[in-house]
């Protein structure tokens, strides 16, 4: 007697708790093995692009914090970074400096976000309890220099928008004394649990050669053993300055992904604290008054001053006619900001080259063979957020 | 390390050189023009190549000039992790002409090309799935291209009446306004010397 075999088709999403966010998955399996996915993405589309083409570039900026929410500032990094190479401008080191700071924040909050929700995904809750309270912190470090807890608008083209104020690299720091305790805690739940390694290890394995022609980047081709870190590789801004290693994974599954998280949380924190005991003084923005906005106090008594703001603020500042591709790496791979200027106040064309995209690109491929309960265990390490993948 | 980019921009222009329109390097950055009938070999080449070895695609996209013949330019981001260069790949098509797509050679080029099929229009050669990607089920329209306004032309809401999400023609209470504050007054080109004077204290 023939057996005959029937697949049947699983709707995951749009709306589920391990989808990370509106992700539609049409699951072909059979019985309990996936056979087939095919991700319907797009449901969090905002039109980015197109709304940046249409705003000057001061008003374009902000439109990254919505990009990948969890780590604002990275993104406006991008942005800032190609408008100052279209432009020629240099940022003062104080700036940098800050930047650099605030960047490393964005990377812990972005991994501690996915650390805990990964192991949410397997089964384990305390964690994220746990992490949440430190995002919290980190935020309002985030809301003491910009006024808002995510969508900062702070890295801005020529600099950053204000001086920390007082007593917050006091708090950074002791933040990053105490954090490693907190990253410590996190490892003594999960790093030797035995459910989590058996819900991680040789899950989702990519090989070397895979995670290249995947357009893999960020902790994906790190996981997978490729040495590859912008920060290290193509510096920008202050990078060279600082002493950190690259984790690197061995065997490219959900396990290696997560260590390698832990581990640059790790790095970050010597990053911060480096930086807080280097921080120069000077200026933290150029002093180019046709890029950046004049000091609320010279408004009152220069005329130059008070032109320079207005002009800014209603026609904005033109930025030379040329193209420009910038990337950083982003707390979820390589986010770049593909800039076409027209010599106008409005950018012509801005392509985001989001990491995430290619992540859930790969979903298919990553998952053919294994079992349906592994299918959030893989997103959870993909590291996937849909603000930046539907922009 | 291996290749400069200028040994790279020697070492492509001498081994494609019939293929290669212009190159130049702007900000460190490799960009090539290259015509649509090459393009499938070129960036092969780029690949597969012992010196260039551009294992990774960064990134497919493209740009509308609805004024040009020739109206879109795709560009291709590639990026040699050996070498750590980076180069760019334009072609300028017109509305009607098919690109080879590069499935074959880089898989994670489907969604991408897609994303601009989905955008922009372009179709793409023996491509494995040429759907829409990042727009609603159902669109009309390739949002953007520059004469696609940007309200869109249909939005969706819930009626009441029938009971059900429904699509309709864009209604503005007011037109869309574009602020046009650009004006010739180019302003002086020194910066101030107060400035210049707190900077010299800081060195």
């Amino acid at each position: 007697m023939k057996k005959e075999t029937k697949t049947i088709n699983l709707n995951f999403g749009p709306q589920h708790p391990a989808a990370h966010g509106v992700l539609r998955l049409i699951l072909e399996l059979d019985g309990e093995v996936v056979e087939k996915i095919d991700p319907h993405i797009g449901l969090l589309h905002r039109g980015t692009e197109k709304l940046i083409e249409h705003k000057t570039y001061a008003q374009a900026l902000p439109y990254f914090d919505r990009l990948d929410y969890v780590a604002p500032m990275n993104q406006e990094h991008a942005f800032a970074l190609a408008i100052e190479k279209l432009l020629n401008i240099e940022v003062p080191i104080r700036g940098q400096y800050i930047r650099v700071l605030f960047c490393e924040i964005g990377r812990i909050l972005s991994h501690i976000l996915n650390i805990t929700t990964q192991a949410l995904d397997v089964g384990a809750l305390t964690p994220s309890l746990w992490g949440f309270e430190e995002r919290e912190t980190l935020m309002t470090f985030y809301e003491r220099v910009s006024g808002s807890r995510l969508h900062a608008n702070y890295f801005r083209p020529g600099g950053v928008h204000k001086d920390l104020p007082m007593g917050l690299s006091d708090d950074i720091f002791s933040f990053c004394e105490n954090f490693p305790k907190i990253i410590d805690d996190l490892e003594t739940l999960l790093t030797e649990n035995r459910i989590f390694k058996q819900r991680n290890v040789n899950i989702g394995v990519v090989t070397k050669k895979e995670a290249l022609e995947h357009s893999f980047s960020g902790v994906m081709l790190r996981g997978s053993g490729i040495p590859w870190d912008l920060r290290k590789s193509q510096p920008y801004e202050c990078y060279e300055d600082f002493n950190f290693k690259i984790p690197v994974g061995k065997n490219g599954d959900c396990y290696d992904r997560y260590l390698c998280r832990i581990e640059e949380m790790r790095e970050s924190i010597k990053i911060m604290k480096d930086c807080i005991k280097k921080m120069p003084t000077g200026p933290v923005k150029s002093i180019d008054g046709k890029v950046t906005p004049p000091k609320k106090k010279d408004l009152k008594n220069s005329m130059e001053a008070l032109i320079h703001h207005f002009k800014l603020f209603t026609e904005g500042f033109r930025v030379p006619k040329g193209e420009i591709y910038t990337a950083v790496e982003a707390p979820k791979g390589e986010f770049g900001v593909y800039l076409i200027s027209d010599g106008s106040n409005r950018p012509y064309k801005c392509k985001i080259r989001a990491p995430g995209f290619s992540h859930l690109q790969s979903m298919d491929y990553l998952l053919k063979g294994h079992m349906l309960a592994d299918v959030p265990a893989v997103l959870g390490s993909l590291d996937i957020v849909f603000g930046e993948v539907d922009r | 390390m291996g290749l400069t980019i200028v040994d790279l921009e020697k070492t492509v222009n001498s081994d494609l050189t019939t293929s290669i329109k212009t190159s130049e390097i702007i900000f460190n950055q490799l960009i090539l023009e290259i015509d649509l009938e090459n393009l499938y070999s070129s960036i092969l080449y780029l690949k597969t190549n012992d010196k260039c070895k551009f294992k990774q695609l960064i990134d497919i996209t493209a740009v509308d000039y609805p004024k040009n013949s020739k109206r879109f330019k795709i560009v291709y981001f590639l990026l040699s992790h050996e070498n750590n260069l980076r180069i760019m790949i334009n072609t300028s098509i017109d509305e009607k002409s098919q690109v080879p797509s590069i499935t074959k050679i880089f898989p994670s080029s489907n969604w991408m090309e897609r994303e601009v099929f989905d955008m922009y229009g372009i179709s793409f050669k023996n491509h494995p799935n040429l759907k829409r990607i990042l727009t609603d089920y159902g669109f009309e329209g390739y949002p953007l291209r520059k004469d696609f306004p940007l309200t869109g032309h249909s939005e969706v809401r819930y009626s009441e009446d029938k009971k059900k999400v429904i699509s309709e023609p864009v209604k503005l209470e007011q037109a869309y306004r574009n602020f046009d504050f650009e004006s010739p007054w180019e302003g002086t080109k020194y910066i101030k010397q107060e400035n210049n004077k707190n900077e010299n204290k800081d060195k």
